[in-house]
């Protein structure tokens, strides 16, 4: 098991968002987290990285993570693509690659730039662009690509859909399942377009207003129409 | 015509000086969105530590490298120590902590070596006139200096992943947090950094200006004309700034305002561009599509 969060509560100041979550993300594969807006999917990426308040126990790849540091969190191979998606507008694509990899001592750097050039061919065209000129979808591509950059055994995902139009989505998502099949790292996929985050899923939970509503494989819960009705609203 | 040319020479090599703190000031106003105020004070008390280190037999250029690496690490501790516990606190807390900051480190250096007036030696001799009299050896010197303490710092923050990283946690720390940056540790760098830039610049300015405890005072606000001119967020911007504020200065104080209304120039500057161009000259205009 990659994460595995029990009892998590997090909240902004005296405001409580989330009241106790339990869910687990298996190792590769993608898990889809759906819900409205407001159910509390943000928050809950922002307390698995220790960015917000958080009690209950966070463990990832058997190590206790709550409370520690953002950063610290990290280093031990836990990317995360914010909402906002976390670019540095204010620097060039390949300083933004560069800063993914800031912690890795390892040699094989340059190969990993190589590998999402292959993904992502669009950022080699745009290598000494400065972030902020970038349209939407190519800002998200380079924010996935900044995060695998750090070779994480999770990947927390953002809305990656968000603000795009319907074809640079599909053309992400179309990327995506290829870094899922080839690359084997865990994703926890936070999505508002629940149909889309479904075909790509193996599992999904749906949150509502901080709780745990439904949990199961996500082909089944697509499947299942009182819950799509309910919940999803398609 | 020679004493015009030797005006702008005498502004360039005062304007390094310049160029040097406005380039302290924009690195911490870049991590902290604050002024730091104490930058003056702080490379007077360095000049002082250099000057006790002279004074007391060490070669010039040890007592100039020793001198450095203290106040980086005086730099790195003022930022764990004083600004840390006060981080997330509001803007006026910050202002209070960079004056209360600016009084102890200038009264503290009166008290231990004394209000007096003292002469500091420059490391830059030569028999004979330079340039037929245009410049003089330590204007030469330190303007060399300061150039090549520019250059570094530019090739730093250009070149080297720990630059990069300085610059990332200085832009979006929430976002260089979640690539592992410890954004801490990089601001206590930067401050650092600012404090050695301007132990240089307090090294190189002190054979000119004589060395007593406010002697920076007025270098300051020269230096934050400059830092203003180029935009306060653009440290290229701040250095061209600097030397454009020296050689301004210079002139202004030759030919139409006297010496003793020069200072008058600085903050006539500071005022102009706050109400002309809130951004500086060569302020960052960042364009981002959404």
């Amino acid at each position: 098991m990659l994460l595995e969060v029990k009892g998590m509560q997090a909240g902004y100041g005296q405001t409580h968002v989330l009241h106790g979550l339990d869910f687990i993300v298996e190792q590769g594969g993608v898990t889809a987290l759906l819900g409205a807006n407001g159910a509390g999917k943000t928050t809950t990426l922002r307390a698995i990285c220790g960015m917000v308040k958080t009690e209950g126990d966070v463990t990832f790849l058997g190590e206790r993570i709550t409370g520690r540091a953002t950063e610290d969190i990290a280093r031990r191979g836990l990317a995360h693509v914010p909402d906002g998606r976390g670019t540095f507008m204010e620097l060039s694509v390949e300083e933004n690659f560069r800063l993914g990899a800031y912690v890795r001592r390892d040699g094989e750097v340059r190969a990993d730039f190589e590998r999402m050039f292959e993904w992502f061919p669009r950022l080699k065209q745009r290598w000494r662009q400065q972030a902020g000129t970038l349209s939407g979808g190519e800002q998200q591509m380079l924010a996935i690509a900044r995060a695998l950059l750090l070779r994480p055994k999770l990947l927390l995902l953002d809305e990656p859909s968000f603000g795009l139009a319907p074809l640079i989505v599909q053309e992400i998502f179309g990327i995506m399942r290829r870094i899922r099949e080839e690359s084997g790292v865990g994703i926890l996929l936070v999505e508002q377009n629940a149909n889309l985050a479904l075909e790509l899923a193996d599992r999904a939970y749906l949150l509502e207003t901080g709780r745990i509503v439904v949990s199961g494989p996500a082909a089944e819960i697509r499947e299942d129409e009182a819950i799509r009705r309910s919940y999803l609203g398609y | 015509m020679d004493g015009f040319a030797h005006q702008i020479i005498a502004g360039i090599a005062t304007g390094g000086i310049y160029a040097s703190v406005a380039l302290a000031l924009v690195m911490i106003y870049q991590a902290t969105h604050h002024v730091n105020f104490a930058q003056g004070e702080m490379a007077t008390l360095s000049t002082f530590i250099a000057w006790s280190m002279v004074e007391a037999g060490f070669p010039y250029w040890i007592a100039f490298a020793a001198t450095v690496m203290l106040s980086f690490l005086i730099g790195v501790l003022v930022e764990r120590l004083l600004m840390r516990p006060v981080q997330n606190a509001p803007v006026l807390t910050h202002v209070g902590v960079f004056i209360g900051l600016l009084l102890i480190v200038g009264n503290m250096t009166g008290w231990i070596f004394g209000y007096t007036t003292k002469v500091y030696p420059s490391p830059f001799t030569s028999s004979g006139p330079l340039m037929g009299g245009l410049i003089s050896a330590h204007e030469l010197g330190s303007t060399a200096v300061t150039l090549v303490v520019l250059t570094l710092v530019f090739l730093f923050f250009r070149y080297t992943s720990l630059g990069l990283a300085m610059r990332a946690a200085a832009y979006n720390p929430r976002s260089a947090r979640l690539v592992g940056i410890r954004v801490g540790w990089m601001l206590a760098l930067g401050w650092g950094l600012a404090a050695a830039i301007g132990a240089v610049a307090g090294m190189m300015v002190a054979p000119v200006v004589f060395l007593d405890p406010s002697m920076m005072t007025g270098i300051l606000l020269y230096a934050f004309a400059g830092a203003l001119i180029g935009g306060i967020d653009n440290p290229l911007g701040a250095v061209i700034g600097g030397f454009a504020v020296g050689v301004l200065e210079n002139l202004a104080g030759a030919y139409v305002v006297g010496t003793e209304l020069k200072l008058t120039v600085a903050l006539a500057i500071i005022i102009g561009v706050l109400v002309v161009r809130p951004s500086g000259l060569l302020g960052r205009v960042v364009t981002s599509r959404v």
